[in-house]
């Protein structure tokens, strides 16, 4: 097996024309060949040092969270926590400290796992992955580069390299919550993220729900239409459509008709609180822990 | 394929000469030479193998040693005090009875140090996210987390 630790963009990219795939906190990758599930590529790059790679900047364009950023420091970050909440939310639920500390958000994102926390809010807040080759650079959003479980629309030689997100509205508030059976290590049962626009009067203008573990990809709930709503009624609706939205299967964690059921009871509590933060309250990082294990009120 | 590096394990240089696909937990126990770096599940669940990486816990067993080149590696060898004493951690693990087998301690030391410099005075909620990636499976956690407390309480008491 050939490792390259990359120093640069432009030698990352050539390794990744030539074959190599890219590594970086390894958590996917390392773990799967030490599972024996997956061997270990015969050519990596390591792409984890790259200046380019781990910038963090927010202004008036919204936020770029370069690739290898990692879920410790999103779950920091205060334009993340302030703004992206519902992001912080989920990378402070993924695995341990230590999952933590390596693993990256251009890492998930990549990995493509339906059961991915860092998706449904990623989803929600509109966010398009930056993809780079020898050859250009092209913006793709992630309802088109999420085809399958683990399967991307990026081509061979495409290294992912930042993801974009838009800037909030003013009165605007998200949410990621998780059913989960312990509180670490764990991987979601099902999910779901929300993003809500409220009025001076506090009522509904806009709402985007997306869900985790219900489906091939992430999905985003479609023809959801919340606009003048209370948030309360908002919040049924979405538990209504995310059911429906949900082609779930049955696998060791839970049941297909189990997962269909609760994915709603996420959704709702999901669209509560993304709503509650849109109104000035504060609700702690991660919503889980700030309200109880599951998110249970 | 063979990759040569610098390994830098508890403030000393260890030239490296293995192939890129060796784990660093492998590496520290096999060819530095410090076992008290653990190997439990080999599946990044456990934490047996946690090692500081530039201060951050992480999981040896699933990280590339030839990543950790130029980077400060610390174990559980590397934690004792100037003069070779155990380190406060150790010293407060042993009173609350926090330690059985022992097989989990040496994560269960360096999960908690890197809590403590980053939250010297942890609620035990906080100890208990601090702790979340290293599991044991004799003392049923209670006493790890208070020796935990009584480390951040005599550290503050030293500072005050």
């Amino acid at each position: 097996m050939s490792l390259v630790i990359a120093e640069s963009l432009d030698e990352a990219l050539a390794e990744v024309a030539a074959g190599a795939r890219p590594i970086a906190g390894g958590t996917d990758l390392v773990v799967a060949s030490r599972q024996g599930t997956v061997p270990l590529p015969e050519s990596l790059v390591a792409i984890d040092r790259l200046i380019e790679l781990s910038g963090l900047s927010g202004g008036d364009d919204g936020v770029r969270i370069g690739a290898v950023v990692t879920h410790a420091r999103l779950m920091t970050d205060a334009t993340i926590v302030d703004q992206y909440t519902a992001l912080a939310d989920s990378a402070a639920l993924v695995g341990s400290p230590s999952t933590r500390n390596v693993g990256t958000l251009g890492g998930n994102v990549m990995n493509a796992s339906p059961a991915m926390d860092t998706g449904a809010p990623l989803l929600v807040l509109d966010a398009t992955a930056e993809l780079h080759s020898s050859s250009g650079s092209r913006q793709v959003i992630l309802s088109d580069l999420w085809i399958g479980p683990g399967a991307t629309s990026a081509s061979a030689d495409e290294l992912c390299v930042a993801l974009q997100l838009p800037p909030r509205k003013p009165l605007s508030g998200s949410a990621y919550v998780r059913l989960e059976y312990r509180r670490a290590m764990e991987i979601a049962v099902v999910g779901a993220a929300a993003s809500i626009t409220l009025d001076a009067d506090g009522m509904v203008i806009e709402g985007r729900v997306a869900l985790t573990a219900v489906a091939p990809t992430i999905i985003e709930v479609d023809k959801l239409d919340l606009a003048a709503t209370t948030p309360a009624v908002a919040a049924a609706r979405a538990a209504t459509a995310a059911r429906l939205s949900a082609r779930p299967i049955s696998d060791i964690r839970a049941s297909d008709t189990y997962r269909s059921h609760v994915i709603g009871v996420m959704a709702a509590r999901a669209v509560d609180a993304a709503a509650r933060r849109a109104a000035g309250e504060t609700i702690a990082v991660p919503v889980n822990r700030a309200t109880g294990i599951g998110a249970a009120r | 394929m063979n990759h040569d590096y610098v390994l830098n394990v508890n403030g000393i240089d260890y030239p490296i000469s293995t192939d890129s696909s060796r784990n660093l937990l492998g590496v520290i126990r096999s060819d530095v030479g410090l076992t008290g770096t653990k190997e439990g599940c080999d599946d990044s669940e456990c934490g047996a193998c946690m090692v500081l990486l530039d201060g951050q816990p992480i999981n040896s067993c699933s990280y590339l040693a030839a990543q950790a080149a130029g980077r400060a590696v610390t174990t559980i060898e590397g934690m004792v005090d100037d003069d070779g004493d155990l380190a406060l951690l150790q010293r407060t693990l042993l009173e609350e009875g926090g330690v059985q087998c022992g097989f989990c301690t040496p994560g269960m030391v360096l999960s908690a140090r890197a809590l403590l410099d980053r939250t010297p005075n942890p609620t035990e909620e906080e100890i208990r996210i601090g702790l979340s990636g290293n599991l044991c499976r004799c003392t049923g956690y209670a006493k790890i987390v208070a020796a935990v407390a009584r480390a951040a309480e005599q550290t503050t008491e030293d500072a005050m």
